[in-house]
């Protein structure tokens, strides 16, 4: 029975390490500017735990097979050097781990959270509702009108709660259902939520951020390809969690100039 | 501290069916009581799971009979995605609370703890039968949940505010559900309370003579240290859902802000903060997940030995490493909240505890890999759950090192690879854990011994399942596969649908499998070869009483114990281990 235990765990092993290996199933390719910290980060992560999982699944596996009891009688042995080699180990290989990937780690987190808002960046607010994204440009005036969630009127596309007939900023402010943005363009999105808590999660980009009521919170990106890539959940929002998704739609310059022009006209 | 316990417990045997079987203020029947009440909720939890994997893998399909029973939340047996929903929320609310915290640490512990430090029973036993009672009240008005209108809850076992804090405009089961799932969990905790004063009051003040700490079961530590993280955790939580529950019936705003627009209604609160319920919530889930894990820790490093024939390899460390993980529990919750919103400065606070938690569990874990070395193993069905319980211990806790890095959480969060990691070491290291247990200690609970044939059968076919479930969990969120979806209709996720079916074949065979785990506990409780007092040869107190224990555990005059728990592979009267009570000049003598 031990072996048999040892089999199948060496078979697991094997075969999980195997297919992370292979990457049968794995990330899409990153078209963002700090996705490659992320990509860098998981990377060593993953061959470090890759390593000491398999090695610690195998050697379990071979104490399995190698140590049951045969009935003659042999006398156990202690582990050479008792528990200290077990402490010694696991307390500086695993400190060590810890020390170079929160070093490199806490560089790549701060670079996307903890920058300052970039003054070139093109600033887009975004609203997460039951069951759904908006995204709202601040049309020629570059200023962004107020919102006044007492005023949402669905029915009548005031998606936002804008007053337009009172406030001369929201006057020309574009409200789209798609994030459109320029590529290689640094992007400053602020985020706010209808009701309850969303999230906005983009996996091409790697990042994602929750959307709290209550709070606006800002989120920075730049896209390095031209891509058409699904925006989805990933914050328990009720039934309709699953089917909640936008688009992110990365545009040459041209074409999104173009496309603001067009939305410009038909406000 | 280690005088005989005062007098204080009567000594005469309960009389009539109510006291004996039912209201019982012996903490054996408790334990029982506790484990079977664990028994029911993973069924019920179980089931709640296969509708779920079933509806993912074929979405469109209909469950035979489910319309007749729920039909407006399964119109003609199609899962909706609502129902979806609740059923995932209450799946990991009765496995979470009803069985992970219940019987490994409520079953086992109140059963087996007062034997294993010399004591007659509880230090409070009103307060264990309480305790006991109060919790199956809380399953009961959990339960009910489904039967209300809106049905159960559907804002997931973590309920986060707005959504479980705004009523009935949030959508189904938003309504009273919820009401009753924050009420069932605050009784929960009130029961949870009180056994955890029983468990701290017991391991310190009714050790028998000569059971110094030290000299304590490695299971009575695991115990003694949960009860005291559980203390401070559900002391937590308690008020947390009272609040929940005011800003739901009483109009409070501790969890809502102003300006919410729901099902477009202008919501009537203000001043509150969902952050504040994240908080709140994780600060007590956290150390909670511990509460889970930590008496499996205890449990395997106590049976470990027995089966290897040889001691616990430093079993101080071990018990140093248990406590130094139940105290940083309390310093990591954060990192269930890097993209909640809060400062990103907090990241990096609560992602180094998070990695340094790591140390105490690698050295515990390499720990019994060295135990094994060298051994005398003898593969009972225990021992084997044991073994695996070390191998998905392994897996579940390497990917718990990618999450707790808030760079690597930017991708993975959400994902499945979250849900892969947290069944690996809740729903998979806890229960092997807990099935260990109950094939070890069912021959000191009945008298008899479980069938050893269907045990094997049992593990091997339980390990090839949950990893067949569990581990395409990590590919699929290597692939940003979300969780907690009803269905996968964006174009980017229709690829991982044949490894969802896989998923599903293996959750519902290996669900198959437990089949032969009760059909083994009722033929065995029945019709089992009659079990001697020690038939695992193994040094513990529980082990010098009958099996079954007399009423008293000892049959009068207390034990007097002069050796530590782990006397193993040395000479001794009676064989190749010293007993606890054994006279001080036999071997050993620590």
């Amino acid at each position: 029975m031990g072996k048999l235990f040892a089999v199948l765990v060496a078979v697991i092993t094997v075969l999980s390490a195997g297919i992370f290996i292979a990457r049968v199933w794995w990330l899409p390719p990153d078209i963002s500017l700090l996705g490659v910290g992320i990509d860098h980060q998981l990377m060593e992560t993953m061959v470090a735990s890759g390593v000491l999982f398999v090695v610690s699944q195998l050697v379990l596996a071979a104490f399995a097979w190698r140590y049951g009891d045969r009935g003659d009688g042999r006398a156990i042995k202690t582990f050479p050097g008792g528990a200290t080699p077990m402490v010694v180990f696991a307390t500086v290989l695993v400190s060590v781990e810890i020390l170079v990937l929160s070093f490199v780690g806490t560089k790549v987190w701060g670079g996307i959270f903890l920058s300052p808002p970039n003054p070139d960046a093109l600033h887009i607010d975004v609203q997460a509702e039951q069951f759904a994204y908006y995204f709202r440009y601040p049309g020629p005036d570059g200023k962004l009108g107020t919102i006044h969630p007492e005023l949402i009127d669905d029915g009548n596309s005031n998606f936002f709660g804008l007053d337009p007939a009172n406030d001369s900023t929201a006057r020309d402010d574009i409200v789209s259902a798609s994030l459109v943005i320029p590529v290689n363009q640094p992007i400053l999105l602020t985020m706010h939520s209808k009701d309850v808590g969303h999230a906005f999660y983009v996996p091409d980009l790697r990042i994602q951020q929750d959307f709290v009521p209550g709070l606006v919170i800002p989120l920075q990106f730049t896209a390095t390809q031209v891509a058409k890539k699904e925006i989805v959940c990933t914050q328990l929002c009720g039934l309709g969690h699953y089917n909640m998704r936008g688009y992110l739609e990365v545009k040459t310059k041209d074409e999104y100039q173009q496309w603001m022009a067009d939305q410009v006209a038909q406000q | 501290m280690s005088e005989s316990p005062a007098p204080s417990l009567t000594h005469v045997p309960p009389q009539g069916f109510w006291r004996k079987h039912v209201f019982s203020l012996d903490h054996k029947v408790i334990g029982k009581q506790y484990l079977v009440l664990a028994l029911v909720a993973v069924v019920t939890g179980m089931v709640l799971s296969w509708l779920m994997r079933f509806h993912l893998a074929y979405p469109a399909a209909s469950v035979p009979g489910l319309g007749a029973i729920a039909p407006n939340a399964a119109p003609g047996g199609r899962i909706s995605p609502e129902l979806y929903l609740s059923l995932m929320t209450m799946h990991g609310t009765i496995m979470v609370f009803f069985v992970l915290t219940t019987a490994p640490f409520a079953g086992f512990g109140n059963y087996v703890l007062p034997i294993q430090v010399g004591a007659e029973d509880m230090a409070f036993p009103r307060f264990n039968m309480m305790s006991f009672w109060v919790t199956f009240v809380a399953f009961l008005v959990l339960i009910a949940a489904f039967f209300v209108e809106g049905g159960a809850p559907l804002s997931g076992w973590t309920a986060y505010a707005p959504l479980s804090a705004v009523g009935k405009d949030a959508g189904p089961g938003q309504g009273a559900g919820q009401t009753l799932w924050a009420l069932s969990i605050a009784i929960f905790c009130v029961g949870q309370l009180l056994g955890s004063l029983n468990f701290i009051a017991t391991t310190l003040d009714m050790r028998t003579k000569g059971m110094t700490l030290m000299r304590m079961p490695f299971s009575t530590w695991a115990w003694f240290i949960t009860s005291i993280i559980g203390l401070i955790a559900f002391s937590v939580l308690l008020p947390a859902c009272i609040l929940l529950i005011l800003d739901r019936v009483a109009g409070t705003s501790f969890f809502i802000p102003a300006g919410l627009v729901i099902s477009d209604r202008m919501q009537p609160h203000s001043g509150g903060s969902p952050l504040l319920w994240q908080h709140l919530f994780w600060f007590f889930g956290h150390p909670e997940v511990y509460i889970a894990i930590l008496p499996g820790f205890g449990i395997v490093s106590h049976i470990l030995p027995a089966f290897a024939r040889k001691p616990l390899l430093g079993p101080k460390v071990v018990i140093g490493c248990m406590a130094a993980i139940g105290f940083l529990s309390y310093t990591v919750w954060g990192h269930h909240m890097f993209l909640s919103g809060m400062n990103p400065l907090s990241a990096t606070l609560f992602s180094v505890p998070t990695l340094i938690i790591t140390i105490p569990a690698t050295i515990v874990t390499l720990l019994w890999i060295g135990t094994i070395y060298g051994a005398r193993l003898r593969f009972t069905t225990s021992a084997l759950f044991c073994l695996g319980f070390v191998s998905v211990f392994v897996s579940g806790g390497i990917s718990g090192f990618f999450l707790a890095q808030p760079s690597i959480d930017t991708y993975l969060h959400g994902t499945y690879f979250v849900v892969g990691h947290f069944h690996f070491v809740m729903g998979v290291a806890s229960m092997f854990g807990i099935f260990a247990g109950v094939y070890f200690w069912f021959p000191k609970m009945y008298g008899r011994m479980m069938n050893e044939t269907l045990g094997k059968i049992h593990f091997t076919l339980t390990l090839i399942g949950v990893y067949c479930i569990f581990m395409p969990m990590h590919y699929l969120g290597l692939a940003g596969n979300v969780r907690r979806y009803s269905e996968f209709t964006d174009d980017y996720m229709k690829g991982a649908l044949p490894l969802h079916r896989f998923i599903t074949m293996a959750a519902l065979f290996t669900g198959a499998v437990q089949l032969l785990f009760l059909v083994n506990l009722v033929w065995s409780r029945l019709r089992g070869a009659k079990a001697p007092d020690n038939p695992w040869e193994a040094t513990s107190l529980e082990w010098s009483i009958s099996s079954p224990p007399p009423f008293d555990n000892f049959g009068g005059p207390p034990p007097v114990v002069h050796h530590g728990p782990n006397e193993y592979g040395m000479a001794g009267p009676t064989g190749d281990y010293v007993m606890q009570v054994a006279p001080p000049s036999a071997a050993g003598g620590a």
